[in-house]
């Protein structure tokens, strides 16, 4: 194994025990420590796994945007395979976050679905990458595929920006918020110190669960094209 | 010109004192160039800017490929959302800028698909890079003139809608909301269509491509031309105004700053 240093490796498998540990703990934290919600009740717990996935996702589309301008200026393609990931694991968690939504919305609004604002541009920033990918397998010129990549990785980031500023800004949103709003000026639920003690652990463990993920779609990608290029020796060895 | 020019600066100078009269010549001839030099890269930019609109606009008024069939798509858009929805008077009120908006920008990427593609397959997109201008004032050429196409349906529209849907839509503030809404799209989407022109599938990449990016700038253009249109008060669109202002500095700065790495090749 001469394409992955052993130290790597090593660290990549403590990182996945660490995360692997901190998700039981945020689900036992979620579950046992924190009290039900004096409003939502028992439905609120899936909340911390709600903006939990949402934070990893946020962490891998900004990520995506760094990955994007560093591809820009340096025209590495280790940086287009960290966009690649990055896009890959935010869409995965962004789609937690919307079914956690959903199963929360049931008992709460009374349906799993409702054209509020945030949802709706949760759905665009959602559509936005899912056109991320298919841009990508789009076009065949690996050199162009990764410039137009990066270029897009960066002005879908608005529809994620859009997504975060929305529930302050239109007064019309039911989706509650931590803060003030404008549609409640003084903020919505009251938050007690078990409820934030759970939040920042379930956020902290969604943030190395997405860093661990993204670690391991860079290696999965590293093979893939490291495969590419053995095929690409033996047939022009062949030939 | 250049004589009188020089005419009155040694005349000023002659008031002075002895001395002045040796620096006379080498104030002088400086000076002119000085003047032209700090002009002449906003003039150039912009007749560049200028002109690959023009061209876009004379090669359209030659063959009209793109805005017949642009302007028929709206009015097909307009019917068959009537027939679709079902319309009487009171939900026609209520749908009327849901059906500006999806037309414009249904008929909008038409034209901007069309447009980038034809510059492709052509090749004269090589030779628009290999001219020695600026990438950006390409760019923006192509955005006026892509702009103008969709200036010309939504104008279509707005006199369509207003015969068919029996409604007054020509208000001042209404038609500066469909310029702001159309500058934005229009920029954003010749950013993306000139990536989707290198797709294998590029009439579908683009709607894909464009759609999730503009419907953010699209829901507040939809919200403000509403409001204006039920006479509601200033303080009901706003927020939707300013917003759609924001986006259009947004896109502008962004694909400006993007589009050099698009087109390099």
């Amino acid at each position: 194994m001469t394409t992955y240093a052993e130290g790597r490796t090593r660290l990549l498998r403590n990182l996945t025990y660490a995360a692997a540990i901190l998700f039981v703990l945020a689900l036992l934290m979620d579950f046992f420590y924190v009290g039900p919600e004096a409003q939502q009740g028992e439905a609120q717990r899936i909340f911390y796994v709600h903006l939990g996935s949402f934070l990893g996702a946020f962490i891998g589309f900004t990520a995506a945007v760094v990955a994007g301008i560093r591809y820009l200026r340096s025209r590495d393609p280790k940086w287009d395979t960290l966009g690649l990931s990055s896009v890959e694991v935010g869409l995965g968690l962004s789609t937690i976050t919307i079914v956690t939504g959903m199963f929360w919305a049931k008992p709460i609004w009374n349906v799993y679905w409702t054209w509020e604002p945030r949802l709706t541009s949760v759905t665009i920033m959602w559509l936005a990458y899912a056109a991320y990918m298919m841009l990508r397998a789009g076009i065949e010129d690996p050199e162009r595929r990764r410039r137009f990549a990066a270029v897009y990785g960066i002005v879908a980031f608005s529809s994620v920006l859009f997504t975060v500023i929305i529930i302050r800004v239109r007064p019309d949103t039911i989706h509650p918020a931590i803060g003030p709003t404008q549609a409640s000026p003084e903020g919505e639920f009251e938050i007690t110190p078990r409820i934030r003690d759970t939040l920042f652990f379930n956020l902290f463990t969604f943030g190395v669960i997405a860093v661990t993920l993204i670690w391991y779609r860079i290696r999965l990608e590293n093979l893939f094209l490291h495969i590419e290029r053995r095929k690409m020796d033996l047939l022009s060895q062949e030939g | 010109m250049t004589s009188t020019r020089e005419q009155s600066r040694t005349d000023i100078h002659a008031d002075t004192p002895v001395e002045t009269q040796a620096e006379v010549p080498p104030q002088v001839t400086p000076a002119a160039p000085r003047v032209r030099k700090r002009r002449r890269p906003v003039t150039a930019y912009w007749r560049v800017v200028g002109t690959i609109a023009w061209k876009d606009l004379r090669a359209e008024m030659r063959s009209r490929e793109l805005i017949n069939s642009m302007a028929l798509f709206t009015a097909m858009v307009v019917m068959v959302f009537s027939l679709a929805l079902e319309l009487d008077a009171q939900a026609r009120r209520s749908v009327v800028t849901g059906v500006l908006w999806v037309a414009i920008v249904f008929a909008g990427m038409l034209g901007l698909s069309r447009s980038l593609a034809a510059e492709k397959d052509r090749g004269s997109l090589d030779a628009l890079l290999l001219a020695p201008i600026d990438r950006s004032a390409l760019f923006f050429g192509k955005v006026i003139g892509n702009l103008l196409f969709v200036l010309v349906v939504a104008a279509v529209l707005l006199v369509l809608l207003t015969i068919m849907f029996d409604m007054a839509l020509m208000k001042p503030l209404l038609l500066l909301v469909v310029l702001l809404g159309s500058v934005g799209f229009t920029t954003v989407g010749t950013l993306l269509a000139s990536m989707s022109v290198h797709a294998r599938a590029r009439e579908t990449l683009l709607p894909i491509l464009l759609l999730p990016v503009v419907l953010p700038l699209l829901l507040s253009a939809i919200r403000a031309s509403s409001a204006i249109l039920e006479d509601l008060p200033t303080v009901e669109w706003r927020s939707n105004l300013e917003l759609l202002v924001i986006a259009d500095v947004i896109f502008l700065v962004g694909a400006y700053a993007l589009f050099d790495f698009v087109v390099e090749e």
